[in-house]
C-alpha cells in the first residue's frame, strides 16, 4: 500500500485517483469514414463528406478500428463483448459536426480489465498493485477550433472529425501521482507494444482526464472533479497534486468539493473551473439508428489474439527466468518497444556471432545496451552519429570481446570510433592497435622480469599475503600499456607463483 | 403528346424499346406537362434539362443497340429528400434552400444508371415530417383530386404529397418516395396511385435527408403494382456506405409477378377495426377480402394485439431520432446562417435553427429532445423501443397463420388542405395503419381500391412478411386486377390545373 498522504490540519488525507485515457487508435483511416488519420496535414484536407456530416451521410464502422481496440482489451486480460453497440451523446459545438457524438455507453467494446504496476521503491511505490479496468470504449474525435485566424471569428478544422479514439477507464484504484503516472506509463508501454496506439502525448494521440477525490483514510470516497484533457504523465501527476490539496483546503474550511469539470493550466500547475455540475451537458445518449449492433465472431477473436506480440509484463519476466538478466534490467530493457526491440536485434547478432546461446551473452549485452552505449553516445554528444550504430557494428565489437580480444575500455574505444566514422569495428581494432596481447610469450617476458625485479613480494605472496596478487597483475598490465588479455595475465601469474 | 403522359413505367420502357416513340418525345411531353402544372406545386425545382439528356442518352443506345436499362428512357420526379449533384435538395425545409450536393443519392444514382431521367425535384413535407403536404417551406401541395361538388385544394397526403400529387395528375410516369411512418402509403391512398416501402434495408439511405433512420426507407411510387415492381428492382441493393444496407441479392420481381394467390393465406388484424374508422374504408376492406378471395387466397382472422401502441411508440421513436439526425444543420457548414450582429455560437446556432425549421420540425424536435432526455429516457424512449419489439413480434406470430396481411391504408379519405392545420393529434391519426409495419421493418404497399362517395380515392394496404416484397406485389396486382380502378376514371382525375 502507499503511503501518499496529504497533511491537512485535521489529519491525514488519502487520494482517490481514477483515468479516463483518450487513445488514438492507430488505423489510416478514421473510425466510420475512409478519410486519412495523418497527423499534421492542413487544416480540413482530410475531410470526408461523412466527417462534415453532410445531409444523408452514414456512418460505416472500419473494421481495422475495431480489431486495434479489442486487441488492446486482450492486452489488458479484459472481457471482450461479443455483441456491443455505438451510441450517440448529443451536443451542440462548432468542433462536432454531426451535432453528436457517436461513442458507446450502454455497451462497450470491452469490459473490466486489470494493468500491473511495477514496484517502484524510490517513486514512493513499495509493492506491485494491479488497478482495475472499468471499460474500453470505441469513439469518434472531434474536430478542432482555431481561434488565432480572425478578431471576432473562429475557424474550424475537421481533420481529426471521426478519428477513432480509445477511452481506457480506470476504476478508482490509484492513491497517489506515482502510481498514476506509472498506471499512464505502464498503459502507454502496452498500447505501443500492442500497436493500437503510437502513445504520443505530444501531438494529442494520448491524453487523459482525471478524476480525483480526497478521504479520510478509510472513510467513504468524497466528491471527485474530473480535470479534462491532460497530455503529459508530469502533468497528470501535477493536476493530482493540486487537485488533492485543494480539495483538503475546501474541506478543511468548511466548504464542499463541488463536482464539475476542470481544466488544467500548464503553466502555472493549478487547475480551474470549467463548467459545474448545473452547467453539465444533458447528452441525451441512445442506441446509433445508422449502425447495426457489433457482434464479433470466433475467427475474428482468434485473429486478435493470434496477432498480439509478447505483452511487457511477459517478456520481462522471460528476461528475468530465460535471459537470466537482474530485475532492473529487465524492466529497463522491456518499458519501450524501441529499447527491447534493439536489444533483442543486438543480442540475437551477437550470439550468433560468438555461436553461444542467447541466454549465455544476454547479461554481456544488457550492460552494454542499457550503460555501456548510452554513456559513449552521450560522451560524444553532437560528434556521434546514431546512423552508425548498427546492430552489426555493435555485435562485431561485443564478440571481440566475449573473445578477449579486446578488453571493455578498448570496446568503448573502438564503439566512439564507430560513431564518428561509422568504420568497421575489427578493422579500427586492427588499424588503431586496439586489441589485447593474448602472446603468452610477450606476457610471460613481462611477468618474469617484474617477478624477478620483486623479490621480496614475492615472498611476502607466498608466506599468505594473498592481496599481493593485484599488484602482480597491475604491474604487468602497466608493462604491458593496458593491452595484455587479463585471463592471460592472471593464468600465468598463477602458475608462476604457484 | 398528351398520350403519352398517360403512359407509365412499364408502357414507356417497352414503347421507347420497341421503337413506338423515342425518350426524347416522352421527355419533351412530360416536360411540358409539368411546367403547365404549376397550380398543384408539387416540384420544388424542375430539371427538364436532366431529363432530356437521359432521354437522348437512352435513344443514343438504341441507335446502338446497347441495352436500355430497366428504367430506359422513363424520365421520374426525384423527392427531394435525395441529394441530386449539383441539384439544389432541400427537404423543403428554408434550412437548406440552396443546397446543392456534391454527390448523388445510391437510390437516385440506381435510377439513372438504369436509363431513367429527372423531371424536377419533388415537394413535400418538410424533412419528410407530415401526412398531409402543409408543412413545406416551398407551399403546399395540392392533389389532382377533388371532393364531388366543391372546389376546395385536397392534401395529396404525405410526406411524399409531391409525388403523389405529380404520379396522380400524370405530369410524371412515376416518382421516389421515401416512408418512415407512412410517407409513401398514405399519399397513394389519398391520391389513388400505389406505393411500396420495401423491407427496411433493401433500399440505401446513402445520400437521403435522415428523418428517423431506424424507420426510413425509400420506395416507388407509380399507377400500377407493374411499374412499382420495375422501378424498386432498379432502387433496390445493397450498398457497403450503408451500414443497415440488406446484403441480399435484388429478385427479379417484375418477372416474378404472379396474381394467382392460390394457396395463400391472407390475414385480416381484428385490432385495425378501429372505433371512428370510416364506413367506407371498412367497405373497401370488405371488397378487398372479397377480390383476394376470389384470387384464390384464403382469408384468415389473426390478431395483432400491440397494434393501438404503435402509433404513440412511433411518435417517441420518430422524433428522438429526429432530433438528433437534424442537429447537423447548425449554420456552421452549408445551409443557412442566421448570425445576428455581435452574435456568438449559441446565438448563431438559435437564430439559425428558428429561422430555417418549420413549426413541425420544430415541434418534433422538441419532443424528441424531451424523450431523450435525462430522467425521461427510461420512461418514453425504452418504453417506445420495448413496444416497437412487441409490434415486430405481432407479426412474427401473425406469420405462423397467414403470408400477408391486407388492412385499409387510412382511416379516412384525403381532406381540405388547412382542415387539421391546429388538429397535429388527427393529423398524426392519419398513419394508424401505416405505422406497425414500419416499426416491424416490413415490406407494406398500398393500392388503390375504390372512390368513395365524394369521388376520392380509398387505398388498401398489404404487409408482407420480412423480404418477401414479391408476395405483397402479388397479392397488390391481384386487388388491381379486380378493383379496376383506373377505369373508375379513364385519364385520372380531371384536370383543372
Amino acid at each position: 500500500m502507499t503511503n501518499y498522504r496529504i497533511q491537512g490540519a485535521t489529519g491525514e488525507w488519502e487520494v482517490v485517483i481514477g483515468l479516463e485515457v483518450h487513445a488514438q487508435v492507430t488505423s489510416n483511416a478514421k473510425l466510420f469514414s475512409g478519410a486519412s488519420t495523418e497527423f499534421g496535414a492542413e487544416p480540413n484536407t482530410q475531410v470526408s463528406l461523412v466527417d462534415a456530416a453532410m445531409p444523408g451521410m452514414l456512418p460505416v464502422p472500419n473494421r481495422e478500428c475495431i480489431r486495434q481496440a479489442v486487441r488492446t482489451g486482450m492486452a489488458i486480460e479484459a472481457k471482450i463483448n461479443r455483441w456491443s453497440r455505438f451510441d450517440r451523446k448529443n451536443y451542440f459545438y462548432a468542433d462536432l459536426p454531426q451535432g453528436y457524438q457517436i461513442s458507446q455507453l450502454y455497451h462497450p467494446l470491452v469490459g473490466e480489465g486489470a494493468l500491473h504496476i511495477d514496484a517502484d521503491e524510490k517513486a514512493g511505490i513499495p509493492e506491485e498493485k494491479i488497478i482495475g479496468i472499468e471499460r474500453i470504449h470505441v469513439e469518434q474525435d472531434a474536430g478542432k477550433l482555431m481561434h488565432d485566424q480572425h478578431p471576432t471569428m473562429s475557424y474550424v478544422d475537421l481533420n481529426r472529425s471521426g478519428v477513432a479514439l480509445m477511452e481506457i477507464v480506470s476504476m478508482p484504484d490509484m492513491r497517489s501521482p506515482a502510481e498514476a503516472g506509472a498506471y499512464v506509463r505502464k498503459l502507454r508501454s502496452i498500447l505501443r507494444y500492442v500497436g493500437s496506439c503510437d502513445g504520443n502525448m505530444e501531438e494529442g494521440s494520448m491524453r487523459a482526464d482525471v478524476n480525483v477525490s480526497v478521504r479520510k483514510p478509510g472513510e467513504e470516497f468524497g466528491t471527485r472533479t474530473e480535470t479534462k484533457n491532460v497530455n503529459s504523465v508530469r502533468f497528470v501527476m501535477q493536476v493530482i497534486e493540486y487537485e488533492a490539496n485543494r480539495q483538503v483546503d475546501v474541506l478543511e474550511n468548511g466548504g464542499t468539493v463541488d463536482q464539475e469539470t476542470r481544466l488544467f493550466d500548464p503553466g502555472t500547475g493549478t487547475t480551474r473551473t470549467m463548467r459545474s455540475k448545473e452547467d453539465a451537458h444533458d447528452y441525451r445518449y441512445f442506441p446509433d439508428p445508422d449502425l447495426l449492433p457489433l457482434e464479433l465472431e470466433d475467427d475474428f477473436l482468434e485473429e486478435c489474439r493470434a496477432s498480439l506480440p509478447e505483452l511487457p509484463d511477459a517478456k520481462r519476466a522471460r528476461y528475468e527466468n530465460e535471459l537470466g538478466l537482474t530485475p532492473y534490467n529487465a524492466r529497463e530493457l522491456t518499458a519501450e518497444v524501441e529499447t527491447f526491440a534493439r536489444f533483442e536485434t543486438l543480442l540475437a547478432a551477437t550470439a550468433n556471432g560468438i555461436g553461444k546461446p542467447e541466454k549465455d551473452v544476454a547479461t554481456q549485452v544488457a550492460n552494454w545496451a542499457l550503460s555501456v552505449a548510452p554513456g559513449v553516445i552521450k560522451s560524444l554528444g553532437e560528434e556521434a552519429n546514431p546512423a552508425h550504430a548498427t546492430a552489426q557494428a555493435q555485435a562485431s565489437i561485443l564478440d571481440m570481446q566475449a573473445k578477449g580480444e579486446i578488453s571493455g575500455g578498448q570496446a568503448k574505444e573502438i564503439f566512439e570510433i564507430v560513431l564518428k566514422t561509422g568504420r568497421d569495428p575489427e578493422e579500427i581494432a586492427e588499424t588503431e592497435g586496439l586489441k589485447q596481447v593474448s602472446d603468452t610469450g610477450a606476457i610471460e617476458a613481462a611477468i618474469d622480469e617484474i617477478l624477478a625485479n620483486n623479490g621480496d613480494k614475492v615472498e611476502q605472496y607466498k608466506g599468505g599475503k594473498d592481496k599481493l596478487f593485484g599488484f602482480f597483475v597491475g604491474q604487468t598490465m602497466k608493462a604491458m600499456q593496458g593491452k595484455a588479455n587479463p585471463a592471460v595475465v592472471n593464468q600465468i601469474l598463477k602458475d608462476k607463483l604457484g | 403528346m398528351t398520350e403519352l403522359t398517360n403512359l407509365g413505367v412499364k408502357a414507356i420502357r417497352d414503347g421507347v424499346a420497341g421503337g413506338d416513340f423515342t425518350a426524347r418525345e416522352v421527355a419533351e411531353a412530360f416536360n411540358a406537362a409539368v411546367a403547365a402544372a404549376a397550380d398543384l406545386n408539387a416540384f420544388i425545382v424542375t430539371t427538364p434539362d436532366h431529363a432530356l439528356a437521359a432521354a437522348d442518352a437512352v435513344d443514343a443506345k438504341r441507335a446502338k443497340g446497347e441495352d436500355l436499362g430497366a428504367m430506359g428512357g422513363v424520365p421520374i420526379g426525384m423527392k427531394d429528400l435525395f441529394a441530386t449533384k449539383g441539384v439544389q435538395t432541400t427537404a423543403a425545409s428554408h434550412i437548406l434552400e440552396g443546397f446543392q450536393p456534391q454527390y448523388e443519392s445510391t437510390v437516385s444514382q440506381n435510377l439513372w444508371d438504369a436509363g431513367a431521367g429527372m423531371l424536377g425535384k419533388l415537394n413535400l413535407d418538410q424533412f419528410a415530417m407530415g401526412s398531409s403536404n402543409e408543412t413545406s417551406y416551398f407551399g403546399n401541395v395540392a392533389s389532382p383530386w377533388k371532393k364531388d361538388g366543391t372546389n376546395a385544394a385536397m392534401s395529396p397526403g404525405g410526406s411524399s404529397g409531391g409525388s403523389s400529387s405529380a404520379v396522380a395528375s400524370r405530369i410524371a410516369p412515376a416518382a421516389t418516395g421515401t416512408d418512415t411512418g407512412g410517407s409513401i402509403r398514405q399519399p397513394a391512398a389519398f391520391t389513388g396511385i400505389c406505393g411500396i416501402k420495401p423491407t427496411y434495408g433493401r433500399c440505401s439511405r446513402w445520400g437521403t435527408v435522415a428523418f428517423a433512420s431506424s424507420l426510413d426507407q425509400a420506395g416507388p411510387m407509380a399507377r400500377s403494382v407493374e411499374d412499382c415492381a420495375i422501378m424498386l428492382e432498379a432502387m433496390a441493393g445493397f450498398d457497403p456506405k450503408d451500414a443497415t444496407s440488406l446484403k441480399m441479392d435484388v429478385p427479379a420481381w417484375e418477372t416474378g409477378l404472379n396474381a394467382d394467390l392460390k394457396g395463400k393465406k391472407i390475414g385480416i388484424p381484428k385490432e385495425y377495426r378501429m372505433d371512428g374508422t370510416d364506413e367506407e374504408i371498412l367497405q373497401s376492406w370488405e371488397r378487398g377480402k372479397e377480390w383476394l378471395r376470389d384470387a384464390g387466397a384464403e382469408i384468415v382472422d389473426i390478431s395483432l394485439p400491440h397494434t393501438k401502441y404503435a402509433l404513440p411508440a412511433y411518435y417517441i421513436v420518430a422524433p428522438a431520432e429526429a432530433s438528433s439526425n437534424l442537429a447537423r444543420y447548425d449554420g456552421v457548414r452549408y445551409g443557412l446562417r442566421d448570425l445576428p450582429e455581435g452574435a456568438g455560437l449559441q446565438d448563431m446556432y438559435a437564430a439559425t435553427r428558428a429561422a430555417g425549421f418549420g413549426d413541425e420540425v420544430k415541434r418534433r424536435v422538441l419532443i424528441g429532445t424531451y424523450v431523450l432526455s435525462a430522467g425521461f429516457y427510461d420512461a418514453y424512449y425504452n418504453q417506445a423501443q420495448k413496444i416497437r419489439t412487441l409490434v415486430a413480434r405481432d407479426f412474427e406470430k401473425a406469420w405462423d397463420a397467414c403470408d400477408a396481411i391486407l388492412a385499409p391504408t387510412t382511416p379516412t379519405a384525403s381532406f381540405p388542405l388547412g382542415s387539421l392545420e391546429n388538429d397535429p393529434l388527427t393529423m398524426y391519426l392519419n398513419d394508424v395503419f401505416a405505422v406497425p409495419a414500419s416499426l416491424a421493418g416490413l415490406p407494406a404497399m398500398s393500392v388503390p381500391a375504390m372512390l368513395n362517395g365524394d369521388g376520392l380515392p380509398l387505398g388498401l394496404q398489404i404487409v408482407g412478411k420480412p423480404f418477401d416484397e414479391q408476395g405483397v406485389l402479388d397479392a397488390g396486382l391481384a386487388i388491381q386486377q379486380r378493383a379496376a380502378f383506373e377505369a373508375l376514371k379513364p385519364g385520372g382525375p380531371e384536370k383543372w390545373w
